[in-house]
């Protein structure tokens, strides 16, 4: 090949995103505001489910409602968007009525943990077998800024113009009490340990969580005078630090302090699932023979 | 040996019960629920079978989560079922939207108790028959069934899966905690003898198939999640790619539509019990518990010379418009007993009233009608 073959090449390859295979090219551009993490954090996923060594076509994803909520718009696999805040129990209808399905949940903080809380707990609490990637941006984005309930003290947001007053959310230690077997925190700094933590998440069983603290420029950090959304993710990335040890509800998140990322809890316990066929096996052919007693007439 | 799917056989049964096993005589495999009397009995059931035949049954944290599994486990390819009381449908109502936007086959069982709020939540009442018709935001065809005796929840359940499966939405049984606790007999027939419309899924491969491509009909093909279709689907408005496109012109295109599988088909739907109505000259319109508790005052009424005759809906929506406007036009008028404070009647009075007087007899629940009530009611009408 001359140089000016492999120059061509290189134009056509060009023409393709090197993920173009897992998203929907014909609905490009995307919604999101430039310099949204929103992108990396998305790309990053994808890469995670393409380690996982899943089949694509096994792949599902579910978002609710807001700017992450628009995540299942754009991934080419099979994908719901759905109510706000209802992606949870939605995924877990599809996961338990077809268990060979990998089931992943994208969507925002203010989806999955105000409107939608009450589910997040219960799933993690049965261990359902599903992965859920939280995007932690603190406020709602798709509506124009309002608190969340992630926003850190004495934030502002349009609805807290004075700085939030309300004592915000610790998701990763809200997801380690109520009982998820894996739980991690990166920002959107960490593309790789991103998409490494979804691979693993994807490949074992039960209630994986995943917070990915991402930038949103539009409304975030304008009304906290944090620049643009490239200064934002430097700011993180400056912030955080790794430590796989930290015990996930000594670690909430602030305006000013460290962000500790890491995989806290990776623990092997009885899903959902795996339960409901210990106790059939248990009890079942009991129930059968009582009712066949009653039933059977041949 | 015994089989429990191929239950079948004459039995004394509840009518929740009756309920469960009309889903699982279907092909139901799954129930997402929350307990609420008077409909617990059906999960309660669901609980006990569903295990037995391979399906799932999950007690979710509450209504909203429940309806939300279903829809999920209806993509997945399963018949789901999900049982619950007004309350209930109050918090589904969000989900019901979604079910009904994403064009998702399921079946809603509400076993009506008094309310509002928590109103009477152990006696009984059909006060949710507008909200079974308008409960979520927006515009919707709806399908509603009202049994009137456990073997009609046992087959109007299945009736209820099959028109869900047919025309690709939730569909509601509208029962009552009359008709969901009373216990009589039921006869269940083999399961080959049963009539089930199977979902009908696609057959183009991934790439051609559009998942809201009609392709000359009313409801679309389904593919389910899994077989490679990647297909993408939304509570936006979208186009027959399943694509949010939010414009008036997708907007017409997407959401009359939702109306037309129904009103097109409305013939297919409507399901009527007519009982001397041919020489009638007064009818009584009544439905589920209703339908039975009459009886004794049309009675009543025809030993006192007036001919009575009476219409029961069995599908309350879509409205028998037709067969009411055929005899709005040659009888004296209507009388419409229901237990609430008359909602039904609206509908009787919008189609029959400008032919012939349109007479309510509300109930707020918790109680039947008086028979002298009723009576009263149908020689008003007869005399004028
Ligand atoms: S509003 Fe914020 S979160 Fe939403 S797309 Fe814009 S930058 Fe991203």
């Amino acid at each position: 090949m001359d140089k000016n073959e492999i120059l061509d090449e290189m134009i056509i390859d060009s023409k393709h995103h090197p993920m173009e295979d897992l998203f929907r090219m014909d609905r490009m551009p995307h919604i999101w505001c430039s310099g949204c993490g929103l992108g990396a954090v998305v790309t990053a996923f994808m890469e995670g489910v393409k380690k996982a060594g899943k089949d694509y076509d096994k792949v599902v994803v579910v978002s609710g409602i807001g700017c992450t909520g628009r995540v299942a718009g754009y991934v080419n696999l099979d994908s719901f968007h759905t109510t706000h805040g209802r992606a949870i129990p939605f995924a877990t209808g599809l996961k338990l009525a077809n268990r060979d399905l990998t089931v992943g949940v994208i969507s925002g903080d203010g989806d999955l943990f105000a409107i939608g809380g009450n589910h997040f707990i219960h799933a993690a609490r049965r261990n359902v077998d599903i992965v859920v990637v939280c995007v932690n941006n603190f406020i709602y984005g798709m509506t124009g800024g309002q608190t969340a309930p992630t926003t850190p003290l004495e934030a502002k947001s349009s609805t807290a113009p004075y700085g939030n007053y309300e004592q915000p959310f610790n998701l990763v230690g809200i997801a380690a009490a109520a009982g998820a077997s894996y739980v991690a925190r990166w920002t959107a700094m960490h593309v790789r340990r991103l998409s490494d933590s979804v691979a693993v998440a994807a490949q074992r069983k039960g209630f994986s969580f995943i917070e990915v603290v991402s930038p949103c420029p539009t409304v975030f950090a304008r009304k906290n005078k944090k620049g643009s959304g490239l200064e934002l993710l430097q700011e993180f990335g400056e912030r955080s630090r790794i430590d796989h040890e930290a015990d996930p509800t000594k670690i909430p998140l602030d305006m000013k302090n460290e962000i500790v990322c890491g995989e806290f809890v990776n623990d092997d316990r009885p899903t959902f699932w795996e339960n409901v066929q210990k106790g059939i096996r248990k009890n079942v052919q009991i129930e059968v023979d009582l009712e066949s007693k009653l039933y059977d007439r041949s | 040996m015994f089989k429990p799917s191929k239950l079948h056989g004459e039995f004394f049964m509840q009518g929740d019960i009756a309920c469960a096993e009309g889903a699982l005589a279907a092909g139901c495999r799954f129930l997402g629920g929350y307990p609420i009397t008077p409909a617990t009995e059906v999960a309660e059931r669901m609980a006990y079978r569903l295990p037995i035949l391979d399906g799932v049954f999950i007690q979710f944290e509450d209504e909203i989560a429940s309806i939300a599994g279903v829809l999920g486990a209806s993509w997945a390819g399963v018949k789901a079922l999900t049982s619950t009381s007004g309350p209930g449908i109050s918090l589904m109502n969000e989900n019901i939207g979604l079910g009904m936007m994403m064009e998702t086959p399921c079946v809603i069982v509400n076993v009506q108790r008094a309310g509002p709020s928590t109103g009477l939540p152990t006696t009984f009442a059909q006060s949710d028959i507008m909200q079974a018709r308008f409960g979520s935001h927006g515009d919707y065809g709806v399908i509603a069934l009202a049994p009137k005796s456990p073997q009609e929840m046992f087959d109007l359940t299945i009736t209820a899966f099959n028109y869900s499966e047919k025309y690709r939405m939730p569909v509601f049984v509208l029962a009552d905690a009359v008709v969901g606790h009373m216990t009589e007999k039921v006869i269940i027939p083999p399961v080959e003898e049963l009539e089930i419309f199977e979902r009908v899924y696609t057959t183009k491969k991934p790439g051609d198939y559009k998942p809201y491509e009609l392709d000359g009909k009313n409801v679309p093909d389904f593919a389910k999640a899994g077989d490679g279709y990647r297909f993408h689907t939304t509570g936006l408005t979208h186009d027959e790619r399943g694509y949010p496109i939010m414009t008036e012109e997708t907007q017409w295109k997407c959401v009359p539509r939702l109306m037309e599988k129904i009103s097109k088909h409305v013939d297919d739907i409507v399901l009527l019990e007519e009982r001397d109505t041919e020489d009638a000259d007064v009818i009584v319109i009544a439905y589920g518990i209703t339908s039975r508790t009459v009886l004794p005052a049309i009675a009543m009424a025809r030993e006192k010379g007036i001919k009575v005759g009476l219409l029961r809906p069995i599908t309350i929506w879509p409205f028998p418009e037709k067969r009411i406007t055929e005899l709005a036009k040659k009888v004296q008028g209507f009388v419409v007993p229901e237990i609430n404070m008359g909602q039904y009647v609206l509908e009787v009075d919008r189609v029959a009233g400008k032919y012939v007087p349109v007479k309510s007899i509300p109930h707020p629940g918790g109680g039947f009608h008086k028979f002298d009530d009723i009576v009263k009611a149908i020689e008003e009408v007869a005399h004028g």
